[in-house]
C-alpha cells in the first residue's frame, strides 16, 4: 500500500493508466545580432497569441459538463499566458543575455517555478505547476515540443501521473476516469481542485513509489485516506467494492441536497449548522451544505500540549475559524474540561464523581485569569467573522451573571489597550444540566441564545452514566422526562425571543427530527457528515405533521411507545 | 489620484481566481492602477505579480488609481472587493 494525501473522497477501483511527460531541453545557442533578437522576441509574442487563442477556443466550446471551476482555471491560464511580467522577463533574457527564445522561456519559467515552490503557503506552491503548464504550451506553439497526441484513456481507469496540469485536463478526457493519483502536489494543486470539482476520487503527493505501478495493474484508490493498493487480493477487493457502493449512496444524497434549502414541505425553514473542532473542519461543513457552526469545541486548542496556550495562540486559532467561516455564524464554547476530559498541565485532582465535580464553567469562574485570556482571544477574533460566545455546564443563574462580568472585564481591558473587537458579540449558554432547563425562563433574560446539549442533559436527568455498561440501557434521549425539559427550553426561548439550537447527538438522529421541529426547534447542530441525512428528513415532512406528532408524543408516558410511534411517522 | 485601503479577510489572501478577475477589470480602464502592500508596489496588470506578493488573510493593501477615469475605476474596484474578496 502507498499513502499520499487524499484530496477528493470516494473509492475508485480500476486499471492503471500511466502517463509521464518528457521535458524540453536547453539548447545553449546564443544570438549574434540585433536582427535575431528582434525575431526571437516576436516569435515569443506570436506563440503567446496562439496559446491564448487555443485556450480561449476551449473556453468558448465549454458545455454543461464543465464546472465553473474548470472555466475559471482556464481564464487564469489566459491571464498567465498574456502576463506582462512574464513577457518582460523573457524579452529581457533575449535582448540582454542573447538567449534564444526557447532557452529564455525555459529559464524564466524555471525561475518562477522556484519562486512559487519557495512560498510558505501550500496553495501558492501548487501554482508552480501552472507555470510549468503555460511554459509547455508556449514552447509547443514555438514549435519546440511536438504536439502531444490526445491520450486515449479507457473509461474507468485510474490515471497515474507526475502531476496533472490544466492543459492535461484538456488534452485528456479525464471525465470518465475512475480516479487519479499523482506523485507530487498538495491539497490545493490543480489535480486536487479538478478532482473535487468533478467528484472524482483522487490522491496527490504519493511520491515515487507510484512509479512502480505498471500499465494495466489493478488499483484501489481511497480518495479520503489517500491510500492506494496495487493488485489487491480477492478479499480486499470485495471489501472495497462494498465500501464504494456505500459511499456512492451517501455522496449521491450529499450532492443532491447540498444546495437544497432545509425547508419543510409547507415552507418552514430549519437552519442546519455543524459541530466542529478547528478551522480545517470548515470545508466539510460547507461541502455538506452546513450554514455555519453551532458548536466550536475549543478543547482541541488546549489538548496535546505541555502548557496553556497564550492569548495570541488562542486568538490565531479563533481567527482562522472566523476567516474560513464565509461570515456565517460560529458559536464558540468556552473551555469544557473536567469530567472525562483532562489536561496534563492542568492538575485536576481525582474526583469521586467527576461529572458532578469541578468542570467547565465551574473551572472558568474559579480560575478567572484563564477564562479572561480565552474571552479576550475570542473577542479579538470577533472582528473577522460572526462569532458568538457560549458558556457550558451552566447550572444556575448567578453563574451566567458572573461569566458575563468576566466578559465585560475582557472588553474593558481590550478597549483600554485600543484593540478592536465586536462590543455587541452575542452570548449564550449550553442547556445541559436539568436545573438550567427548569430555570430556562429566568436564564432567558440573561442571554441571547440557548443551545441544548442533549448528551449531558440525558445523563443528568436520568442519573445514568452512559459509559457504564450496567446502566447504559437506561440512557435514552426519548425518555419523556428529557423530552419535556427540551420542549420547555425551546418554548421559553421563543417566549423571550431567543435563538434556540440543539447541539447534542439527538439533533443528528433522524428519528427525532420530526418531533423536534414540532417542538419549534429551528436550529440543529451536528457533525458535518450528518447534515444531508437530517436535511433529507426535514424536506420530506410538513411543519403541520410535526406539530401533530409532538401533540401525540406529549400524551405518551413510555419511551418505547414514543420511539415505536416515531418510527411509523418517518416519511 | 485616488488611494483606497482594504484589509483582506480571505484566509488564503488574493488567490489566482480573484486575481484574474481583478486584472481583467483593471485592464478595462485607462488609469494606471497599482497595488501596494508593505514596501512593495506592483502594477495591477499582472496576475503573476499579485501572486508573487503572497498576500495572506489579515494583510492590508492599498490600491492607487491615477488617470482620467480614476473615479469609475475606484468604484468598480470597490464593487470587485465587495463581491469577490471579503475585506474590512
Amino acid at each position: 500500500m502507498i499513502k499520499g494525501i487524499g484530496v477528493s473522497s470516494g473509492i475508485a477501483i480500476g486499471k492503471a493508466h500511466v502517463i509521464y511527460k518528457q521535458k524540453a531541453a536547453l539548447t545553449g545557442l546564443l544570438l549574434d545580432n540585433e536582427e535575431a533578437v528582434a525575431i526571437e522576441m516576436s516569435k515569443f509574442d506570436k506563440a503567446v497569441v496562439k496559446s491564448i487563442e487555443e485556450v480561449e477556443t476551449l473556453i468558448s466550446e465549454a458545455d454543461d459538463t464543465w464546472t465553473e471551476e474548470s472555466i475559471a482555471i482556464l481564464e487564469t491560464q489566459v491571464e498567465f499566458l498574456g502576463d506582462p511580467q512574464i513577457r518582460e522577463n523573457v524579452h529581457t533574457k533575449i535582448s540582454s543575455e542573447k538567449k534564444n527564445v526557447n532557452d529564455a522561456l525555459i529559464e524564466v519559467i524555471a525561475a518562477l517555478v522556484v519562486m512559487f515552490q519557495a512560498m510558505t503557503d501550500e496553495y501558492m506552491r501548487s501554482r508552480a505547476a501552472d507555470m510549468e503548464d503555460i511554459g509547455e504550451r508556449i514552447l509547443r506553439n514555438l514549435g519546440q515540443v511536438s504536439q502531444a497526441a490526445p491520450h486515449e484513456i479507457e473509461p474507468g481507469s485510474i490515471l497515474i501521473s507526475q502531476d496533472i496540469s490544466p492543459s492535461d485536463t484538456i488534452s485528456m478526457d479525464i471525465r470518465h476516469v475512475a480516479g487519479f493519483a499523482t506523485i507530487v502536489g498538495g491539497p490545493t494543486s490543480h489535480a486536487a481542485i479538478v478532482a473535487k470539482a468533478r467528484g472524482i476520487p483522487a490522491a496527490v503527493g504519493l511520491g515515487h513509489n507510484l512509479s512502480h505501478i505498471n500499465q494495466g495493474d489493478l488499483l484501489i484508490l481511497d480518495g479520503l485516506s489517500g491510500e492506494m493498493i496495487i493488485n489487491p487480493d480477492e478479499e480486499t477487493l470485495g471489501i472495497y467494492q462494498q465500501r464504494r457502493e456505500q459511499y456512492s449512496g451517501q455522496l449521491g444524497l450529499m450532492k443532491a441536497l447540498k444546495d437544497v434549502s432545509a425547508k419543510t414541505t409547507d415552507g418552514q425553514k430549519i437552519t442546519l449548522v455543524a459541530n466542529i473542532s478547528e478551522a480545517a473542519d470548515m470545508d466539510l461543513v460547507f461541502e455538506n451544505g452546513g450554514e455555519g457552526v453551532g458548536l466550536l469545541r475549543s478543547e482541541l486548542l488546549f489538548m496535546g500540549r505541555e502548557s496553556m496556550p497564550t492569548e495570541d495562540e488562542q486568538f490565531e486559532f479563533y481567527k482562522k475559524v472566523a476567516l474560513k467561516s464565509q461570515n456565517k455564524p460560529v458559536t464558540i464554547r468556552t473551555i469544557d474540561i473536567g469530567g472525562d476530559k483532562h489536561l496534563p498541565y492542568f492538575n485536576l485532582p481525582k474526583e469521586q464523581n467527576p461529572f458532578l465535580g469541578y468542570r467547565a464553567i465551574r473551572i472558568s469562574l474559579d480560575r478567572k485569569e484563564l477564562f479572561l485570556t480565552q474571552l479576550k482571544a475570542i473577542l479579538r477574533a470577533s472582528v473577522f467573522g460572526d462569532l458568538r460566545i457560549m458558556f457550558p455546564m451552566i447550572s444556575h443563574v448567578q453563574e451566567v451573571r458572573d461569566a458575563k462580568k468576566v466578559l465585560e472585564m475582557a472588553k474593558v481591558e481590550l478597549a483600554e489597550a485600543n484593540i478592536d473587537f465586536k462590543p455587541d458579540i452575542e452570548v449564550g449558554i449550553m442547556i445541559e444540566v436539568p436545573s438550567a432547563a427548569v430555570m430556562a425562563d429566568m436564564l432567558a433574560k440573561e442571554v441571547d441564545f440557548f443551545s441544548i446539549g442533549t448528551n449531558d442533559l440525558v445523563q443528568y436527568t436520568l442519573a445514568v452514566d452512559r459509559l457504564n455498561d450496567k446502566v447504559s440501557n437506561l440512557y435514552d434521549p426519548f425518555n419523556p422526562a428529557v423530552l419535556r425539559l427540551i420542549s420547555y427550553v425551546i418554548e421559553q426561548g421563543h417566549e423571550h425571543h431567543l435563538h434556540v439550537s440543539m447541539c447534542g447527538e439527538l439533533a443528528a438522529d433522524p428519528l427525532a427530527t420530526l418531533l423536534l421541529i414540532g417542538m419549534d426547534l429551528r436550529e440543529f447542530s451536528m457533525s458535518a457528515i450528518s447534515i444531508p441525512m437530517i436535511k433529507n428528513a426535514i424536506i420530506k415532512c410538513s411543519f403541520l405533521d410535526a406539530k401533530v406528532v409532538f401533540e401525540r408524543v406529549k400524551r405518551m408516558s413510555d419511551s418505547e411507545e414514543i420511539k415505536a410511534y416515531l418510527r411509523t411517522m418517518i416519511p | 489620484m485616488i488611494t483606497k485601503e482594504y484589509t483582506i479577510l480571505a484566509p488564503e489572501g488574493i488567490h489566482a481566481r480573484p486575481a484574474t478577475t481583478l486584472v481583467k477589470l483593471v485592464k478595462k480602464f485607462k488609469s494606471t492602477i497599482s497595488l501596494k502592500t508593505g514596501a512593495k508596489t506592483i502594477a495591477l496588470n499582472s496576475v503573476l505579480n499579485i501572486l508573487a506578493l503572497a498576500t495572506k488573510g489579515g494583510d492590508q493593501i492599498g490600491i492607487i488609481i491615477d488617470g482620467e477615469d480614476e473615479q469609475e475605476a475606484a468604484e468598480a474596484i470597490d464593487t470587485f472587493f465587495k463581491e469577490h474578496l471579503p475585506y474590512s
